[in-house]
């Protein structure tokens, strides 16, 4: 027997419709950089770190915008948070993400996180600790590409690129020109017997 | 994954991936300050050691402790297995104290297929008898990894005992599924005489394997061996099958030298060629942890697979 | 009293009646009459069997097995005479701990227990035990054997095999050289490498039982090998038979249906030293090599090596773990799996090799004869018909370690008479 690796997608049958195309997307993150700039004072000790795998994805996208706007380049690294997930023992052991941090760490350092869904906020509980582990940031903020509801924690984030209401039963999934070919975020819902 | 780890021939190529994979990235955690993961918190690993074996013992225990779990460490010594307690009597005493996983260094070969069958948690081969120590060979191949890169068609020779070496069967199995091309290097009598079978070549002449190897392995080779006739000296020995300066010198340029501890430091291997830049044997025990890691992560980190494998 | 065993078919043949009066058999016939009727419609009878290597443990290992509990298994196993191995503690080296075991044997009445003596005090390979004593004892014992341990000084051995003419006995040899087996643990090749468990090579056996055979033709003396295990030895035998030389050999069951690769990979897991035993599970090719020198002759006799252990000494690790295999009371069915259903032994076959043979090698005059008027009433019916799990729990062996668990064998003893008593009716004991 080999590793069972966790797969997201329901084998169920599904209808899919898209929520965002891609411009929408290179839109929503073009809000966001500009946000993420007003709220820090031009960028000035922002560290992005993205969630993997999608996240990290867009956390450089942020990065090469805000780039542009500003001329000068923003950190950007990765944070794995399979270690510190609060539901391990639901599933048979995932392979893991990418941990990786800029040279001058995060310590001081108004750290973005960056994911591609924000639903029940167990991520980014995972996230707060691992970050714990790795420094002490001077503030803590969270961007999302799309917010879906249905929170769990107490959890919300500073920069949405979308907010999509939900219902539990339907899936988001997100496709980023990196690692899917192509950009897109689709609501799937399960198809009516 | 599978709910054990005794023998390297049970990992397919894509296990095998998935731990090295793995030991990369726990491999950067080492390198922080905070070198604790809270994964296994809750989750009980007992190290089972019926031969003393330190430096193993203390890989695990390392290994455990940074993935949060609680460790008990059970030396056969002095305890009621040197009164005559049998390996079932002490499995079930592990089963109620509820380990999650049992590490187990035995004499007997087998002793750890013997103890899965008794216990419900994930049973570890921390080395058993003449068999096999597959985290050794997951340690050695994460080191070969970080020094070469693929070891697709790469070439490793291992030199000396491999009739007695559970690190030289584990390593075969291993480095087989990952693409390696092994090579053993032996006098007759330490091999065993069904060797033919195993996946990868035999030789009795150092000299004529050591240029092409891009790897070699050189495995303790216990001075009471030569009581039993399986060679004639020492001397003899170190001629023929040790490492030294001059056959050092005709390796390769990027050849790596490797030795799984502890060695007779003149016998097997030359004290400079054990010291050289070339050499990994520290390194090893630094990977060690991680690898061990991995294991314990893969094992122990996802849901109870209770009996499905097997 | 007289007993009529009804429609019994005599080694497989057509069926008869079989008279029984006063222990022995009485007239073989058709619509024969008794006081009391056994009804053996499509049963098979045979020789009661006899078995040349039995370890019963007493005195000394009663937990394991006792005369008592090893003649019940006997009895079940269809056997009405068993040798008891001598390797007992105290050994069975003097007249009286044989005479101990055969008044112990007399008197649990079910089957005949038949002493094997030491070669050698305390099987220590050092001095010969005083084999005439034993001879000459109420035990009678005719078959020396140091079985569990080899006599392995040449000399020792010649002196053996010449002193024990005087009195028509023979040498049973357990033929295993000592320096080449030290430490070993399973048959020497691809598994054992494998498995890392120290090897056991078939030349171990072989040289032994090469060297006995040159020694035996050298004094004019019979010799006889234990548990032949190997097609090299098959090869020797075979040699050693065509010179005209007085050598017979035997068999185990499981030698004839299991190989070293169980202890790899079985139904009871890797390891599991319920398949350790001394001579070791060899290959397939041993295997094959054995049931054709068993069904040419070259090897005389299935002997059981019934060899009882608790259960703590076989769930243990390997290394831990006792040497041997129970098997008295599934000798018949593995040896119609692996002899009368491949088509390499008839019935007649087996009676020879498992009743006539064995009798006539140990010099039991009173067992091993042919089911004719005139001869002991000494029977046993057998069904080999049905087919069944192997269930250790319903064994009268006090001990559990048989390699078939898990697996289904052939066949049934269905009745066992002992000089015209049955000590076994319908399947249980009588």
């Amino acid at each position: 027997m080999v590793f069972c690796l966790a797969e997201a997608v329901s084998r169920a049958r599904t209808s899919a419709h898209a929520v965002l195309e891609g411009p929408d997307i290179n839109r929503a993150l073009i809000r966001i950089s500009h946000e993420i700039l007003e709220r820090t004072k031009g960028g000035e000790d922002v560290v992005l770190l993205g969630i993997p795998t999608r996240g990290v994805h867009l956390a450089r996208r942020l990065a090469g915008h805000i780039r542009q706007f500003e001329g000068h380049p923003v950190p950007v690294g990765s944070l794995d948070i399979t270690m510190y997930r609060d539901d391990l023992r639901t599933k048979p052991a995932r392979p893991l993400g990418r941990t990786e941090l800029p040279s001058d760490g995060i310590d001081d350092k108004t750290v973005v996180l960056v994911d591609d869904v924000l639903y029940s906020g167990r991520t980014v509980r995972a996230a707060l600790d691992a970050l714990n582990d790795l420094g002490r940031p001077r503030a803590v903020q969270l961007a999302a590409l799309v917010d879906r509801g249905h929170r769990e924690l107490p959890i919300r984030a500073d920069y949405v690129g979308k907010n999509l209401p939900t219902s539990k039963s339907e899936i988001v999934k997100v496709y980023l020109e990196e690692h899917d070919g192509r950009d897109a975020v689709l609501l799937l819902k399960e198809e009516d017997k | 994954m599978k709910r054990h780890l005794i023998s390297a021939a049970d990992l397919s190529r894509d296990d095998a991936l998935l731990i090295l994979d793995t030991a990369d990235e726990l491999a950067r955690i080492s390198d922080r300050s905070i070198k604790k993961l809270p994964t296994l918190r809750g989750r009980t690993v007992v190290n089972l050691f019926f031969e003393d074996s330190t430096r193993t013992r203390i890989s695990f225990e390392a290994a455990a402790k940074r993935l949060s779990a609680d460790v008990i460490n059970f030396s056969a010594k002095g305890s009621s297995v040197s009164k005559g307690e049998s390996l079932k009597d002490t499995a079930l005493t592990l089963e109620a104290m509820g380990a999650d996983a049992v590490v187990i260094r035995h004499g007997a070969s087998g002793a750890p297929h013997r103890l899965a069958g008794w216990v419900r948690g994930s049973v570890v081969n921390a080395g058993d008898g003449t068999h096999e120590h597959p985290t050794q060979a997951l340690l050695d191949a994460f080191t070969m990894r970080r020094r070469l890169g693929s070891l697709e068609g790469r070439r490793v020779t291992v030199v000396g005992d491999i009739l007695h070496s559970r690190v030289a069967r584990s390593n075969v199995l291993l480095l087989s599924t990952l693409g390696a091309e092994v090579t053993l290097v032996a006098p007759p009598t330490l091999l065993p005489v069904s060797v033919g079978s195993w996946p990868c070549e035999v030789s009795y002449d150092l000299d004529s394997v050591l240029p092409k190897s891009d790897v070699v392995m050189m495995l303790r080779v216990q001075r009471e061996r030569m009581n039993a006739a399986f060679f004639p000296t020492e001397r003899e020995y170190s001629r023929r099958y040790g490492l030294d300066r001059e056959r050092f010198a005709r390796l390769k340029e990027d050849a790596v030298v490797m030795h799984p501890g502890p060695m007779n430091r003149g016998m097997e291997i030359a004290a400079e060629v054990a010291d050289s830049p070339r050499s990994t044997i520290v390194e090893q025990v630094a990977n060690g942890v991680t690898t061990r890691m991995a294991v314990l992560y893969l094992l122990l980190g996802g849901a109870d697979l209770g009996g499905e494998d097997q | 009293m007289s007993i009529v065993i009804k429609g019994a078919r005599i080694l497989g043949g057509e069926p008869a009646d079989i008279l029984i009066e006063d222990g022995a058999v009485a007239a073989v016939g058709q619509d024969l009459t008794g006081d009391e009727t056994v009804d053996a419609r499509g049963l098979i009878a045979l020789p009661g069997l006899v078995d040349l290597h039995t370890h019963l443990r007493e005195p000394g290992r009663e937990d394991a097995e006792t005369v008592e509990s090893g003649t019940r298994a006997a009895a079940l196993g269809g056997y009405t005479a068993v040798h008891a191995m001598a390797n007992t503690s105290p050994v069975a080296d003097t007249a009286g701990v044989v005479e101990q075991v055969w008044r112990l044997g007399q008197e649990a009445g079910r089957c005949d227990v038949q002493p094997v003596g030491a070669v050698t005090e305390g099987l220590a390979g050092e001095r010969l035990a005083e084999l005439g004593a034993m001879a000459d004892s109420a035990a009678r014992v005719r078959v020396f054997s140091d079985d569990g341990k080899c006599v392995s000084d040449a000399v020792l051995m010649r002196r053996a095999l010449e002193y024990v003419k005087a009195f028509d006995g023979v040498v049973a040899q357990h033929a295993q050289e000592p320096r080449l087996t030290a430490g070993a643990q399973m048959n020497e090749g691809a598994v054992s490498g494998r498995l890392g468990l120290t090897g056991w090579p078939a030349v171990a056996e072989e040289a032994i039982i090469a060297r006995d055979c040159l020694l035996a033709a050298h004094v004019g003396s019979r010799l006889h090998v234990c548990h032949v295990s190997t097609a090299g030895s098959v090869e020797i035998i075979r040699w050693a038979k065509s010179k005209g030389w007085d050598v017979t050999a035997e068999v185990t069951p499981h030698h004839l249906l299991l190989t070293d690769d169980l202890v790899e990979d079985s139904p009871v897991g890797s390891y599991n030293p319920i398949y350790k035993v001394n001579p070791p599970l060899r290959t397939r090719a041993d295997v094959e090599a054995l049931r054709e020198a068993l069904a040419d002759g070259t090897i005389d006799v299935v002997a059981t090596d019934h060899a009882p252990h608790p259960v703590e000494d076989k769930e243990t690790e390997w290394d831990a773990a006792a040497m041997g295999m129970i098997g008295l009371e599934t000798a018949l069915s593995v040896v119609q799996e692996a002899m009368v259903e491949t088509g390499l032994l008839d019935w007649a076959g087996v009676a020879e090799r498992m009743s006539y043979a064995p009798a006539r090698i140990g010099r039991l005059a009173g067992h091993g004869h042919p089911i004719a008027a005139g001869s002991p009433a000494n029977i046993t019916l057998y069904d080999a018909s049905v087919r069944a799990e192997v269930d250790p729990g319903s064994y009268a062996s006090k001990s559990r370690n048989t390699p078939y668990e898990g697996r289904t064998l052939p066949g049934r003893v269905v009745a066992t008479f002992l000089r015209g008593r049955p000590t076994v009716l319908d399947g249980k004991l009588a």
